[in-house]
């Protein structure tokens, strides 16, 4: 197995008192696809705030590409490739399409590659394209989910983080965000998969873990682990 | 023919109505804070502009070159050292503490400028256009322009340059933002600084058309609040649209009712209309 792009050593993260994440760890090898599932609230969602720097860790480290980002702004994150398209796309809503994917090329780093990384974008959702003077409010959610996917791609990230990608979308429009998902992949670039609907992810993904009540109770090769293996982390019986 | 003289009245005030709001509508759309020192601001620019001019023997309006800047950067020294330290402990610290800042701001002004009245008068003040029987003051006109200007730069600004863009994100999702890599706090200084700077601008049309006193902040606040409510926070055609109105509510009202006429559209409009203008 190739080195890991990203490490989480035993992080915990709280909301006051409430302690969301207990003690996670999880390896990503650079250029795979890992899924990690697990019921509400099992703490996925905030994991993936907390690595993209959202979220303060209150113990353990998180290592991207061998250095130490624990604890590190979102804003700084970002810059060393890492990004993160949350949970139910977070448009700008008030801002045109072809704003919101500018947007992802603030980082200067990013910025004298935009015509390039904006026709990619494109390329890769063509219906971005047509709308792309209209407000991003006005989409539907497949297409705003177009834009947060877009939008990180134009930061140029080494990894993503996929935080819920398929909530609430229409199954067939799921079906073209794999595939997407699954060509970004091919062009290099690591992805870390969290989702609730659990076959797919599995399916997507060649590493597979799972949480439990904020801790990572099953990690392993996506065919080798067994479906009752999956289902008695899952449910914790 | 007089109607045509007061609705070119209301438009010709309406600019300086327009650019006292704007900074005050950038604030409550991308900081989500009531400045309540606003008024405070404008006032400190219209001093700027009338001292520097006297002392120089400079025309007031090439003063902007100077106080532009100037507040600009007091604007992201008030939020990045203030504003955002109390911004982490919630919205009412925070409003709570420009209401302070409007304090001190206006008895500094008294302990340093005195209570007398100021007006930086240039050059081009009596002069008056005739056309036909509507006549229009070169001034007004130089002032409908300034203001104009600055929000058109303000609006280019904000559309087409990576930081106007990412103030832009930061008013829509904070958090969404960041994860773009810009930095929350940082965006808001340099919010705050243009707000500032387009109160030494309000400040220097105040000064070139009335006079004013440290104490005449309240005043333009409240006019600069009824131009956020119109408007709609947030909104730069808003603005414009807004300071229009309020313009010609001021115009038609004359002295006595102007004032009044102006407070029933902005407590209509939060009735009817509460988002504004131009917000969905």
């Amino acid at each position: 197995m190739s080195e890991p792009i990203l490490k989480v050593e035993g992080v915990q993260a709280k909301y006051g008192d409430f302690i969301a994440v207990h003690s996670a760890t999880l390896d990503v090898p650079e250029g795979k696809i890992v899924s990690l599932i697990g019921s509400n609230g099992a703490g996925k969602s905030t994991l993936m705030d907390t690595v993209a720097g959202l979220h303060k860790p209150s113990a353990g480290k998180i290592y991207f590409k061998g250095e130490d980002i624990t604890g590190l702004p979102a804003e700084k994150i970002v810059l060393r490739g890492l990004s993160l398209v949350p949970q139910g796309s977070r448009c700008f809503i008030r801002m045109s399409v072809e704003d919101n994917l500018i947007m992802g090329s603030f980082p200067k780093t990013a910025r004298k590659n935009v015509k390039k990384n904006l026709e990619r974008v494109y390329s890769l959702f063509p219906v971005l394209k047509e709308k792309r003077n209209d407000p991003s409010g006005s989409l539907s959610g497949g297409q705003r989910q177009m834009v947060a996917i877009g939008r990180a791609l134009m930061t140029e990230p080494d990894c993503l983080l996929f935080d819920e990608l398929s909530l609430g979308l229409a199954p067939t429009i799921i079906k073209d965000i794999y595939a997407n998902v699954k060509d970004i992949n091919r062009d290099g670039t690591t992805i870390l998969l969290v989702e609730q609907d659990t076959q797919r992810a599995i399916k997507t993904g060649e590493i597979c873990h799972v949480m439990l009540k904020g801790n990572v109770v099953l990690s392993g090769l996506s065919k080798e682990l067994g479906d009752d293996e999956i289902k008695k982390a899952y449910f914790g019986i | 023919m007089q109607i045509v003289q007061l609705i070119i009245n209301g438009i010709l005030l309406g600019g300086i109505y327009a650019v006292l709001g704007v900074g005050m509508t950038m604030i409550f759309g991308i900081v989500k804070l009531t400045n309540l020192a606003h008024g405070e601001f404008v006032i400190l620019g219209a001093y700027a502009s009338t001292l520097i001019s006297t002392t120089l023997g400079v025309d007031p309006i090439l003063t902007l070159i100077v106080t532009i800047p100037i507040m600009f950067l007091i604007g992201m020294g008030l939020q990045s050292g203030l504003i955002n330290r109390v911004m982490l402990k919630g919205s009412e610290p925070a409003l709570l503490v420009t209401f302070g800042l409007s304090i001190i701001l206006q008895d500094l002004m008294l302990l340093l400028f005195t209570a007398d009245a100021r007006h930086a008068g240039g050059a081009y003040s009596s002069i008056v256009f005739n056309i036909g029987p509507i006549s229009i003051a070169l001034l007004d006109v130089i002032l409908l322009a300034i203001s104009l200007v600055t929000i058109i730069i303000l609006s280019l600004f904000l559309k087409k340059t990576y930081l106007g863009r990412s103030i832009r994100a930061t008013s829509d999702d904070t958090q969404a933002a960041s994860l773009m890599g810009v930095s929350v706090k940082k965006t808001y200084g340099i919010a705050m600084g243009i707000a500032m700077a387009t109160a030494a601008v309000a400040g220097l049309c105040i000064a070139l058309k009335w006079t004013f006193y440290p104490s005449s902040g309240g005043g333009y606040l409240l006019t600069a609040f009824g131009v956020v409510v119109i408007g709609g926070m947030g909104s730069i055609p808003g603005t414009m649209v807004a300071g229009v109105i309020l313009g010609l509510a001021q115009v038609i009202g004359g002295a006595n009712w102007g004032q009044l006429i102006s407070y029933l559209i902005m407590v209509l409009f939060l009735v009817v209309r509460p988002q504004g203008l131009f917000n969905k």
